[in-house]
């Protein structure tokens, strides 16, 4: 998707913003040119990661500055993909998802709430999240690992000693609970990063 | 051999070696590192002409004073007054005046507009943008914006670090410096926590019995 660019160089898009919360495909513009695709270097492919990441917008804009996009790819997959042991996927992606709700990123949501439901099973209760947001009721547990991720969330942050009994109470061992506090902390970098440079477009089955 | 280097969520949290919490982030080594290397991209970075790291460190001080008046706080303040002193006041005292509550705001959205909620915004005077250039004002303005109601940022906002001055690239790092720290800030006040409550803390063996 191309935009037109404002004499001071933000573009401006006629897309609709997604209704609501939603596990559909948002998509996703850039406020500010990306990097164009055919000037990357290797500096700039170090900081992708990815090679395939090359063709992403998002990507492209943050390769701008490739040494912390590359630590931050890094951090974002080890604390989400590195399950080796500790939290489960679909409850990292809880706490993803549920700290995304909070700060307002429908973007960020989508994607991760498909997660979390893909990884659960439990597409009714994540939607329940999406829809209710972070005081919905789903279960003890998830309750108490939405809690915690919505306290680290706010601002100033909320999360105190009652947060770490009620996930031991609900069976979270601390290293189950040091990962639910970076997944909820990770998506406080994420969702103000995508909030800062673009916004969230309509998934195509919202379109008129 | 490697170099021992600071850790900086050590720093923030207190942990030493051995202790519960840092023997449970030995077991996530990627994380730790990479963490490590992000504040080093933003502090230490190959270079830093497009936001320099005297602006880098005030905003810094800023964006973690209005999240919490924590060691995170604390630590960047004390960097900022090491390399600019009489401006780290003005921003300190401005990051006191516009400390708020969030996330609030009002959403594009038009499914969620009874979710909206007002708060406090900040909007530097004349004298403090006078102190400090429109430069560094407008980008402690973005950082105030992304701190409490991120969900409305947006283009007029990167429109207003332009006419300041800002560069694209320069953008992009302000915005990965200020979501960073959002990060950082929240993963060392969670261990803190985590640590002065901690429990037992199971062995790889203890999770297969109980898996």
């Amino acid at each position: 998707m191309t935009g037109t660019t404002t004499d001071v160089g933000t573009y401006v898009y006629d897309a609709p913003h997604p209704h609501a919360f939603t596990r559909a495909e948002v998509g996703w513009v850039p406020w500010l040119e990306p990097f164009p695709e055919d000037e990357l270097t290797d500096r700039h492919h170090e900081g992708l990661v990815d090679r395939s990441r090359a063709s992403s917008d998002y990507f492209r804009l943050l390769v701008r500055d490739p040494e912390i996009l590359r630590a931050r790819t890094l951090v974002d997959k080890d604390i989400f993909y590195n399950v080796a042991e500790g939290l489960p996927r679909a409850e990292r992606e809880l706490a993803a998802a549920a700290a995304s709700r909070v700060n307002g990123c429908v973007f960020c949501a989508s994607v991760h709430a498909r997660f979390a439901a893909h990884y659960s099973k439990r597409a009714d209760l994540v939607d329940l999240l999406l829809d209710e947001g972070v005081s919905a009721e789903l279960g003890e547990r998830w309750n108490a690992i939405v809690a915690a991720a919505a306290a680290l969330t706010a601002t100033p942050i909320a999360f105190e000693a009652g947060h770490v009994e009620r996930l031991r109470d609900a069976g979270l061992d601390d290293l189950e609970i040091s990962d639910v506090i970076h997944g909820a902390a990770f998506f406080n970098w994420a969702n103000r990063l995508m909030l800062s440079i673009g916004r969230p477009i309509a998934p195509a089955e919202e379109a008129p | 051999m490697t170099i021992p280097t600071i850790d900086v969520i050590d720093e923030l949290t207190g942990l030493a070696p051995g202790d519960p919490i840092d023997a449970l982030r030995r077991r996530r080594p990627v994380t730790r590192d990479q963490l490590q290397a992000s504040f080093d991209a933003l502090f230490a970075p190959v270079d830093d002409r497009d936001f320099p790291l005297v602006e880098r460190a005030l905003v810094a001080a800023f964006a973690t004073r209005l999240t919490a008046d924590d060691e995170t706080a604390e630590f960047y303040a004390f960097r900022a007054r090491a390399a600019d002193a009489a401006r780290t006041e003005t921003v300190l005292a401005e990051a006191s005046a516009a400390a708020t509550a969030g996330p609030f705001g009002a959403y594009a959205e038009a499914g969620l507009q009874p979710e909206n909620a007002d708060g406090r915004r900040y909007e530097p005077g004349i004298r403090t943008r006078d102190v400090l250039g429109e430069r560094l004002a407008s980008a402690l303005a973005h950082a105030h914006l992304l701190t409490y109601r991120p969900r409305e940022s947006d283009a007029a906002a990167l429109d207003r670090l332009l006419e300041a001055g800002w560069s694209v690239d320069g953008i992009v790092t302000l915005s990965q410096l200020v979501s960073f720290l959002a990060f950082e800030q929240r993963v060392a006040a969670g261990l803190r926590v985590l640590a002065t409550s901690a429990g037992p803390t199971p062995t790889h063996d203890d999770q297969e019995v109980s898996a």
